[in-house]
């Protein structure tokens, strides 16, 4: 693309380099899709006590199984950084296998979403049962569909790194992925801690 | 060959993530533990996984995002903390105007 040609080598002058500019054009979209989940977070703030005669989130939660699902996206996270370091090194092997090994514990805690979110559903306490549960898919679903779309995209990037190799570009997408990777174990630490954690203090 | 390219981030070191690493997931065990065994009363239970949640978000900020206010990366801080401050009006606003609302209907 025409910006590296003009922008190669010259980063003596006071302007940012084209990939820093671009990883911010890419980190305000995250400030803004944190925006969206601050939204969310409101709406299941404000509503989370309006359960319709339903039974409070209290008694669906089971804490060691949200324990399981915080420890695969923590370490998926983990998984996902050490495949960057890898990917700075140029070992082609160690990042893809970080990669593969991040998609795994990504997919274990997707997994577990649907199941805990069928399990709701069929014990009638599905997002249509009241507001508070309402609040509740919407907001935790929002974040299992931002997990899902990023599993889609490492895979996609998984198969890119083979084809292109580890040049600038993959560089840069990689590290978009990291930025929203991260990002939404971010998320999860609220989710998990207003949700579920203050769901089951009461 | 390095194949780092600059980000406006800070460099990610192993020692830093496998530190940010440790560090959340003592204060996740941490939280859970505490509501576990529902140590103390409702409102310090509140404050301490709250006070832990921050902790950790600031943990993965520096240590896994590896944000900093180097000449490069100013504009991703100055957007962060703006982007906190939607939230906290956005979030404590809702909350605010809602519990005047409640009240309002009751009494």
């Amino acid at each position: 693309m025409s910006t590296e040609v003009v922008h190669g080598g010259h980063e003596h002058d006071h302007h940012a380099s084209s990939d820093a500019t671009d990883v911010l054009g890419f980190w305000l979209y995250l400030m803004t899709d944190c925006v969206l989940f601050a939204t969310l977070f409101a709406t299941f703030a404000v509503l989370r006590h309006n359960l319709y005669g339903g039974v409070p989130l209290k008694n669906l939660i089971d804490l060691w199984y949200v324990f399981g699902e915080t420890a695969f996206l923590l370490l998926s996270n983990l998984t996902y950084g050490l495949g960057m370091l890898a990917l700075y090194k140029g070992h082609k092997t160690a990042l893809q296998n970080w990669l593969i090994l991040t998609v795994i514990l990504g997919l274990g805690f997707v997994v577990m979403e649907v199941n805990e979110f069928v399990h709701f559903i069929n014990e009638g306490h599905g997002p249509q049962t009241s507001a508070a549960m309402s609040g509740f898919f919407t907001l935790v679903g929002t974040h299992g569909l931002h997990v899902s779309f990023g599993i889609f995209w490492m895979i996609t990037l998984i198969f890119q790194v083979r084809k292109f190799g580890m040049n600038r570009m993959m560089t840069r997408r990689f590290t978009y992925l990291g930025l929203f990777w991260n990002f939404l174990d971010i998320v999860w630490i609220f989710v998990f801690t207003i949700v579920y954690l203050m769901g089951v203090i009461g | 060959m390095s194949h780092e390219i600059e980000t406006g981030m800070g460099k990610k070191t192993l020692t830093g993530y496998l530190l940010g690493f440790i560090l959340s997931l003592i204060f996740t065990v941490f939280a859970f533990w505490v509501v576990t065994i529902q140590s103390l009363n409702k409102a310090d239970m509140y404050i301490t996984v709250s006070v832990l949640a921050i902790a950790q978000l600031i943990v993965q900020v520096i240590f896994f995002l590896r944000l900093n206010g180097s000449k490069e990366g100013k504009w991703n801080l100055f957007s962060f903390i703006f982007t906190i401050f939607v939230t906290f009006v956005l979030v404590g606003g809702s909350l605010w105007i809602m519990h005047n609302l409640n009240y309002n209907m009751m009494h």
